[in-house]
């Protein structure tokens, strides 16, 4: 305000009218600008999204009616209960299960793409990438089907091998299987495309150096391939790890927690309670669960993002 | 085959092994790419195969894999329905004014962050970012309770509507698509820009003039991004529609075509099919920008 407040004084013999002057010289400010520019984001930001989650600390100090202050009560209530402990152990075998499988995928047939010469690839990379562009409710849906108990695609198609029909949904072992093999199908295109940018982005003189040092192929994968793609999948392996934690739509579509509350997520449970019981501070409180985890990956993903910011 | 030919003509031996090495490990290549592909498209061909079948050929004991009568009642009955008409409706308004919302909030964001530095610019880049990081089940349970608190209030009835969504969705889509924006804007030269403002242009003639035409297809990547999360966003119509003229399309076809344990599978096929659609059209025609906006946000710094 203050160089505003000078400047008009300068101007003040000026022939031009003083205010049209000084709104116009405060609008032609950079600073002025760019503060109007993102004021919808910053706005968005901090009423949509940090508001939510300051309101969500708040709410799970609240008791079940929501008339009453009860601080750590739900907390403590959480930490009782055998389900709560159940469900953080699945949404810990589900995340890193499913993340260790979509990156593997990913990496192997990111390498099987990035064989196939130059037009080919094109039509391939199309293929496999189908499975992320279908909305993930969609797809559940045809997965629920082909994993129906009486009429199933796989139960058919395993009794030929004379493989009794199997419980997908039914039986705890098959039904955690069952949502982490959908969410690697669904996941696994995601990692193929990073590591495949990856792949391309490692020039071709390096591989030909190391062929002319004699390097055979796991050399050349350990000391050029995954060294040069270290930071791609460090960042991929981290956001996934986010959004598989998170996860909703899989679960609560294929089997909505159980069977007995045993393929229950953070996400599936924390709706089960808040939304379908309506307990909302409980709701609330089992999602903040998910806080710390978040956390300590954004950490690391911020790390690398900013290490990379200053080399570039 | 014509890099085999040229190896072949190499002057030493061991290049000739190099090629042959080389044609197996492209034949290996394809077998497993084959296998693969298998996996990822058989929920959509078997989507397909199932909402050609007719009720009677569904719950007949024969080769699930295959359509021996086929039929297209399943898509007659569903787009004559007023009800699945009325979702991909929901869908489609929704999911437009969200590519619209979020075009207008983060094309002129990231404008800012990428060219004028500004107190706190660098910290709300970041800030941008990790807002990208939080996931909608996080915040639908407190979004939840602010709607019913602000409709307690204001007496503006907010949950149960679909237009709600319009605001809700852009938490999802802004903070990617300003930060891929950024990425873009940053990769223009300085030098078009400064010569704009030397030659008199304001900062908006100079944002829709240069940076906007330059930067046409990462602004066009980010318009698919939000336009496809939009369209698949599951929870949070979940949680803030109920009634079944103000479902989307995820929503719609879960909850009102399964009725208890009765599942209409041949309609429920078609309607994911259907609803896998749009997303699927605009992905094959415009495949390389949607790969470009998906690798741009962890790939560029």
């Amino acid at each position: 305000m203050a160089d505003v407040v000078a400047e008009q004084g300068r101007r003040v013999s000026s022939a031009r009218p003083r205010k049209a002057t000084s709104l116009r010289n405060m609008l032609g400010r950079k600073s002025t600008v760019a503060f109007l520019l993102t004021l919808p984001l910053i706005l968005l930001i901090a009423l949509l999204v940090l508001y939510p989650a300051f309101y969500s600390l708040y709410l799970a100090t609240l008791n079940k009616a929501m008339t009453k202050f009860v601080g750590l009560g739900n907390f403590t209530f959480l930490f009782k209960r055998e389900t709560f402990w159940m469900v953080v152990k699945q949404s810990c075998i589900f995340a890193i299960t499913a993340v260790v499988f979509k990156a593997l995928i990913g990496f192997i047939v990111a390498h099987f793409v990035h064989n196939i010469p130059g037009k080919k690839q094109r039509k391939w990379r199309g293929m496999l990438l189908v499975p992320w562009v279908i909305p993930p409710a969609m797809s559940t849906l045809a997965w629920l089907w082909l994993f129906d108990p009486s009429y199933s695609a796989f139960n058919y198609t395993l009794s030929f091998f004379g493989v009794g029909p199997i419980p997908w949904l039914g039986d705890t072992f098959w039904a955690r299987f069952s949502v982490i093999l959908v969410n690697v199908w669904y996941g696994a295109p995601f990692f193929l495309i990073m590591y495949l940018a990856a792949l391309k982005s490692v020039p071709d003189q390096l591989y030909e150096a190391a062929a002319i040092d004699g390097a055979n192929w796991w050399q050349k994968m350990w000391y050029v391939t995954l060294p040069m793609m270290r930071n791609i999948i460090a960042i991929t392996t981290l956001f996934s790890l986010i959004v598989t934690f998170a996860n909703f739509d899989i679960v609560r579509i294929l089997t909505s927690g159980g069977p007995l509350d045993t393929t229950h997520l953070f996400a599936t449970w924390a709706f089960q309670v808040g939304i379908q019981s309506s307990d909302i501070p409980l709701g609330a409180c089992v999602s903040l669960f998910m806080v710390p985890i978040l956390a300590v990956a954004a950490v690391f993903i911020l790390r690398d993002v900013s290490k990379r910011g200053n080399e570039a | 085959m014509s890099t085999l030919t040229i190896d072949k003509a190499g002057p030493t031996r061991k290049l000739g092994s190099m090629s042959r090495d080389r044609a197996w490990a492209l034949r290996w290549s394809y077998v497993f790419l084959v296998l693969f592909a298998i996996f990822f498209l058989t929920p959509p061909v078997y989507m397909l195969i199932t909402s050609l079948k007719s009720s009677a050929e569904i719950s007949a004991a024969t080769n699930p894999w295959w359509v021996f009568h086929p039929t297209l009642s399943n898509y007659v009955e569903l787009l004559t329905s007023n009800q699945f008409l009325r979702f991909f409706w929901n869908s489609s308004i929704i999911s437009i004014v969200v590519v619209i919302v979020t075009m207008l909030i983060s094309i002129p964001a990231a404008f800012a962050l990428a060219r004028m530095k500004f107190w706190g610019s660098a910290t709300l880049a970041t800030g941008v970012f990790l807002t990208y990081l939080i996931p909608d089940s996080l915040l639908f349970i407190p979004l939840f309770k602010m709607l019913a608190v602000i409709q307690e209030f204001t007496g503006v009835t907010l949950l149960n509507r679909w237009y709600v969504l319009v605001f809700i969705y852009p938490t999802l889509t802004v903070p990617f698509c300003t930060w891929i924006m950024i990425g873009y804007f940053a990769s223009i030269p300085k030098e078009l820009d400064e010569a704009a403002i030397i030659d008199g242009a304001s900062w908006l003639q100079t944002l829709l003039r240069i940076f906007i035409p330059v930067a046409l297809p990462g602004l066009i990547a980010a318009t698919i991004f939000a336009f496809t999360v939009s369209w698949a966003q599951f929870l949070y119509p979940l949680v803030f529609t109920t009634s079944i003229d103000q479902l989307v399309l995820p929503v719609g076809i879960t909850t009102t075509l399964i009725k208890g344990d009765v599942f209409n599978w041949g309609q429920i096929m078609t309607g994911a099919l259907l609803g896998a659609a749009p997303p699927l059209v605009i992905y094959a025609f415009l495949m390389d920008y949607y790969i470009a906006g998906l690798t741009a946000g962890a790939t560029k710094g």
